[in-house]
């Protein structure tokens, strides 16, 4: 088996400890992921995602339960051992980014961390050819769109060669057009590094390409498996604030409208497809 | 209320080595009462559109008349107050400007702001913290100890306050989870229709702009390149692509259904429900016809 990247064991979260009438953000949260997956956390907004990330890498500390990652228990003392080896790309491009340049944004992190030159400059050029952005080193940020943006900021985490990658709300920001770009490239950078993703998503388009998907609501986790496993309980997703993808919702609505559906299709294809084998059949 | 743009252009820092144009003989008519979808592609030319509709830019070139108001370019508008108070704006993450102490002030500001009594402010930022699905404790909480779903209506209710006849709204359910979208937009569309709002959305969603629009706009490179009907704007699938926008998944899917099953559906679905049941109905025919 291979080796846990990081696990949550029984973590409780509250804000305000001493408010008894405050809910825990996070309730006796367990879960772990494995070197080399690909693992996509869902809720609502306000489910305790956010609390989560935060409880990854150290901004904050869980009251109960243990953290742990890349083989150590989170503490002030491990706290930096443990991000050096994390990147993180937030919601917002626009508060990201350091640099003049693409260029100079991804090594920033680098030069903080104490590269030396020449290293430094094949990382960034490594890292930006991994997101497709090599071609833009000099460019400034302002000028990218967000999508690209948001590749530039995966290339900076990237620099610093981390063993997990996570990725909190990355594509909510942006369009049609850049959320496909940034999900392209994550799917791309796996089959090509195997890297160890989390993403943090309400975007079930998204978790569908994961290869586990973990679903919370509330503060607690209420489902864990495949994206097939999870998506197959459509209502209960549905109560918790989240949404099918879109040909699981549109065979919902056929059999509500009296097509008689498999539910098996999980893409608009395979839909139309079963369609026309229903209509061609007698 | 209707909204004119008159060949408006635009430019950022004109008459500066910075100039930068942003819009460029713009002419679009928002008829008073009508649901108005501003689509186009990141850096079209939509926000400054929508500045324009309650003179937060005013023209470099052309005008825009705004109910009675007439703005014009070269000369100075004042007193925009009536404007502002009849054209509310929704702007994107309009979280970021919330900024008193509770939530009940938030959301009074504005109104007290345009000579609303007191007791009337706190009467609609009681009532609009209900409409929006908030917890009535909310209202004496400070904004910023709120999640961030919650911290969105707030400032929309804070919109809302005011009473406005137009209603323009910018990606305002960008970042909320699928619920709190549909939620939102919901209410939009409920009081377009209850209060007789003009509604202006400026979204990339094809989808919302197809579910609740009746009119679309299409904006390409600071021009208004296209208006009309949201089935003939969705249906004509070559001029979408020529502006890189594609059209809803319904109308993809809609497309794909009748290519391959040589079934045609009645008319343009809309809605994920509407093509469901066209789908369906056709389905029952074609099989009755075999």
């Amino acid at each position: 088996m291979k080796g846990t990247i990081l696990s949550f064991e029984q973590v409780t979260f509250t804000y305000a400890p001493e408010d008894k009438s405050v809910k825990p953000a996070v309730s006796d949260l367990s879960f772990s992921i494995g070197e080399g997956e690909w693992v996509a956390l869902v809720g609502h907004n306000g489910s305790g995602k956010s609390t989560i990330a935060k409880l990854m890498n150290g901004l904050l500390f869980p009251q109960q339960g243990t953290v742990k990652a890349m083989g150590l228990t989170m503490s002030e003392e491990s706290l930096w051992d443990i991000r050096s080896q994390m990147g993180m790309v937030f919601q917002n491009p626009d508060n990201q980014f350091v640099g003049a340049t693409v260029q100079d944004d991804v090594a920033f992190a680098l030069e903080n961390n104490g590269v030396p030159h020449e290293e430094m400059v094949v990382r960034v050029r490594e890292s930006l050819q991994q997101v497709k952005m090599a071609d833009y080193l000099d460019h400034e940020p302002h000028h990218l769109s967000g999508g690209q943006k948001q590749r530039v900021a995966i290339a900076g985490a990237l620099a610093l060669r981390p063993r997990l990658l996570i990725l909190d709300e990355a594509t909510s920001m942006l369009d049609p057009q850049g959320r496909r770009e940034v999900i392209e490239t994550i799917r791309e950078l796996r089959e090509a590094t195997g890297l160890t993703v989390l993403s943090i998503t309400h975007d079930l388009e998204e978790a569908a390409l994961a290869d586990r998907v973990l679903v919370m609501s509330a503060g607690h986790k209420q489902m864990e498996g495949t994206p097939d496993e999870v998506f197959s309980s459509g209502e209960e997703l549905t109560e918790m604030g989240l949404d099918l993808p879109f040909a699981m919702r549109m065979a919902g609505l056929l059999k509500q409208a009296g097509v008689p559906m498999t539910g098996e299709s999980m893409t608009e294809h395979e839909l139309v497809e079963e369609l026309w084998t229903y209509y061609s059949s007698k | 209320m209707d909204i004119l743009l008159k060949q408006v252009g635009y430019s950022y820092a004109k008459d500066t080595p910075f100039e930068k144009r942003a819009l460029t003989d713009v002419t679009l008519h928002i008829p008073s009462g009508s649901y108005t979808a501003i689509i186009g592609h990141t850096g079209s030319g939509k926000s400054t559109v929508l500045q324009h509709l309650n003179a937060l830019l005013q023209p470099t070139e052309g005008s825009v008349l705004i109910g009675e108001r007439k703005i014009e370019a070269g000369t100075k508008a004042k007193n925009l107050r009536e404007v502002r108070k009849k054209v509310g704006i929704v702007f994107q993450f309009p979280e970021q400007q919330l900024f008193d102490e509770t939530v009940l002030k938030d959301i009074m500001f504005g109104p007290l702001n345009f000579g609303v009594p007191e007791e009337e402010a706190r009467r609609r930022a009681i009532a609009l913290v209900e409409q929006l699905g908030l917890p009535e404790d909310v209202l004496e909480k400070s904004p910023f100890d709120l999640s961030g779903g919650q911290m969105r209506r707030v400032a929309i209710a804070g919109v809302l306050a005011m009473e406005p006849d137009v209603l323009v709204l910018d990606e305002p359910t960008a970042g909320l989870d699928p619920r709190g979208r549909r939620e939102i937009m919901d209410l939009f569309y409920r009081l377009h229709q209850e209060k007789g709002l003009t509604t202006v959305l400026v979204t990339h969603s094809m989808e919302d702009a197809a579910r609740y629009a009746d009119t679309v706009a299409i904006m390409h490179s600071g021009k208004c390149v296209a208006t009309g009907d949201v089935r003939e704007v969705f249906a004509n699938e070559e001029q979408l692509g020529d502006y890189r926008l594609e059209p809803p998944r319904t109308v993809r899917m809609q497309r794909e259904f009748e290519e391959k099953t040589g079934l045609t559906l009645d008319e343009l679905a809309l809605t994920e429900e509407a093509l469901a049941q066209s789908i369906a109905q056709a389905l029952k025919e074609g099989r009755e016809l075999k």
